[in-house]
């Protein structure tokens, strides 16, 4: 009986400590959830002429599956993801590798490798349109002397791979230093033994380094592809998502057609399809890692 | 002779890391090429901006940083940012470590839900809650004429969004690395919650605290698209006054170099600061001993 009580006790002390957490994630997380899915069920465009609330059923959802706009500045978003993050990966595993090997000036460098990370990403997409700016920018100046016309203003492939290098060049530091700290981390004795045995550093790489390092490279691969999806603010300052809608990613564009149309009820089942998307992405993520874990362990 | 045996050292020399420093050295200058362009345009005058760009710069055009700070809102906006990434960041960290003590020691039903779902909110991407957190700010929660709409303390709350399930999760791998015994054994001896907290858990995890707060602080102090859709005039921060740069009459492109390195110093002095802690945390408990 004193035992039951006791559990009780205990179960109630945890809630108290876990009532602020959930306090203000209800209040900012599940509250503003449950309030786009039922706002996803009506048109409300405050700009209308009856500007408020009516029932519509699933005919926002069933627009948006057609709507292709919004279909393309997913794919859009996707591409860009694809490349962006496949150049930080590998860019990131060869510059940590390079970072392990111990030499003279090593803490500087890393320093200043890190130094990107730091800047606010709406700075960074600033600092990116000073230098590339047609007419204005050192890029375009420099690469008209050799004879290239480079202006992200006009030309859409442009303007595209040049958010993909500005994403690499913000972001490549933090899959290097996420994977120095796994490296870091990684129990010595198979290398010695492999060493000993007389395996060579391809074999190493691939059958000890990559192996032990999965769950790391994991959790560095989700976190990367999670946010290139959801990026807005560098690219915005940028480019403006342009030239036409060449740089458009999915979340410039909620953004940008939810607010000025103020076309809510639509709105926001575009905010219910990407958080079920970022819902299963991180499903995938945990179960991945933790499958890697397992298996790394067993 | 001595100058061959010289030649042929040297080559030694960078086949064994010569080649390592000529790689990072290029590393180190395009990666600060871009922060150095922004230094540079944020010293010039108008007219030093639109004749041929040069890579020095000798003169410091003060302008571009005391116009905006001093005699435009660019100061209120810098008072804004920092009041809300420190606001945020200590109501995170105290709800962060409460909750990683409760999901850490005692089973709670549902504990790995409650996690999963915090993590999930934090990868949501911001346009997915911006509109909603917008109706939510302006148009359901008000009282007369107040709303949290344009308030600091509703960015302080809309930054917990991301920021709080960041730090439950950085927290949680220190917290469960402080052995349990210690605070059985403070509790046998009649401490309360509250001493176990202050005294043992606290102090123990003062560093990894330190790194959560200091994280978060540079993640709200560089947040941009909640700032933007959530305030309007009176809390509006210096990230969303750097976008307020281009408009559709010209940019100050001087004004917007120099606000932009004005953005940028505080988070990197902190990071400066903490950088070697940082490393050995970022693996986000993915490998463990």
């Amino acid at each position: 009986m004193a035992v039951v009580s006791q559990g009780i006790r205990r179960e109630r002390t945890a809630w108290g400590l876990l009532a602020p957490t959930l306090l203000i994630l209800g209040f900012t997380g599940l509250l503003p959830f449950v309030y786009v899915l039922y706002v996803g069920f009506f048109d409300w465009n405050v700009f209308a002429r009856v500007a408020q609330l009516t029932w519509a059923g699933v005919a926002n959802y069933r627009q948006l599956v057609f709507d292709t706009d919004f279909l393309a500045s997913l794919w859009r978003g996707i591409r860009f993801t694809l490349w962006a993050v496949a150049i930080e990966m590998v860019l990131g595993f060869a510059l940590a590798h390079l970072l392990m090997k111990s030499f003279r000036g090593r803490g500087f460098f890393r320093a200043v490798h890190a130094l990107p990370l730091t800047i606010a990403p709406i700075a960074v997409g600033a600092t990116w349109r000073l230098m590339t700016l047609p007419g204005f920018g050192i890029v375009p100046y420099w690469l008209s002397r050799w004879g290239i016309d480079y202006n992200i203003g006009r030309d859409a492939t442009q303007a595209f791979f040049t958010t993909v290098v500005m994403d690499v060049w913000h972001w490549t530091p933090f899959v290097t230093l996420t994977l120095l700290a796994g490296l870091n981390a990684l129990p010595k004795e198979p290398f010695e033994q492999a060493q000993v045995d007389g395996a060579g550093p391809w074999y190493i790489l691939r059958y000890l380094t990559l192996p032990l390092l999965r769950p790391v490279l994991l959790t560095a691969l989700f976190l990367r592809i999670m946010d290139a999806l959801r990026i807005v603010d560098e690219v915005w300052m940028l480019t403006g998502g342009g030239p036409g809608t060449a740089t458009r990613y999915a979340g410039i564009h909620v953004w940008r057609v939810v607010f000025p149309k103020t076309d809510y009820g639509y709105g926001s089942a575009m905010s219910v399809l990407l958080l079920y998307f970022t819902i299963v992405l991180c499903w995938l993520l945990m179960t991945s890692i933790t499958q890697a874990r397992k298996e790394g362990a067993g | 002779m001595r100058r061959a045996r010289l030649v042929a050292g040297s080559w030694r020399w960078f086949k064994r890391s010569g080649w390592l420093y000529a790689a990072w050295t290029l590393l180190s200058l395009v990666t600060l090429f871009p922060i150095y362009w922004m230094l540079l345009v944020s010293a010039r005058t108008r007219l030093e901006l639109f004749s041929e760009p040069t890579l020095v710069q000798k003169s410091f055009y003060a302008e571009n940083y005391i116009r905006p700070l001093l005699r435009d809102i660019y100061g209120a906006y810098l008072g804004n940012s920092l009041l809300v990434a420190t606001g945020n960041t200590l109501v995170v960290v105290v709800a962060a470590v409460l909750a990683t003590y409760a999901l850490s020691r005692y089973r709670v039903s549902g504990a790995q839900n409650i996690f999963f779902w915090a993590i999930t909110n934090r990868m949501a991407p911001p346009a997915a809650f911006m509109l909603p957190l917008y109706l939510l700010y302006t148009r359901v929660i008000r009282v007369g004429d107040w709303s949290l709409f344009d308030t600091r303390i509703g960015l302080i709350l809309a930054y917990s969004v991301f920021n709080l399930p960041f730090a439950i999760w950085l927290l949680k791998g220190i917290v469960d690395g402080i052995p349990k015994e210690l605070d059985d054994a403070a509790m046998v001896d009649g401490a309360s919650l509250f001493q176990v907290l202050t005294s043992i858990i606290v102090p123990l995890a003062a560093p990894g605290i330190a790194i959560t707060a200091l994280l978060s602080w540079i993640f709200a102090w560089n947040e941009y698209l909640f700032a933007a859709t959530l305030t309007s005039s009176h809390a509006r921060t210096i990230t969303t006054g750097l976008a307020e740069f281009v408009t559709v009459v010209g940019t100050n492109w001087g004004e917007m170099a120099a606000m932009s390195v004005v953005a940028t110093l505080p988070a990197l002095v902190l990071l400066g600061l903490v950088q070697q802690y940082i490393i050995s945390g970022l693996t986000f408990g993915a490998v463990r001993e």
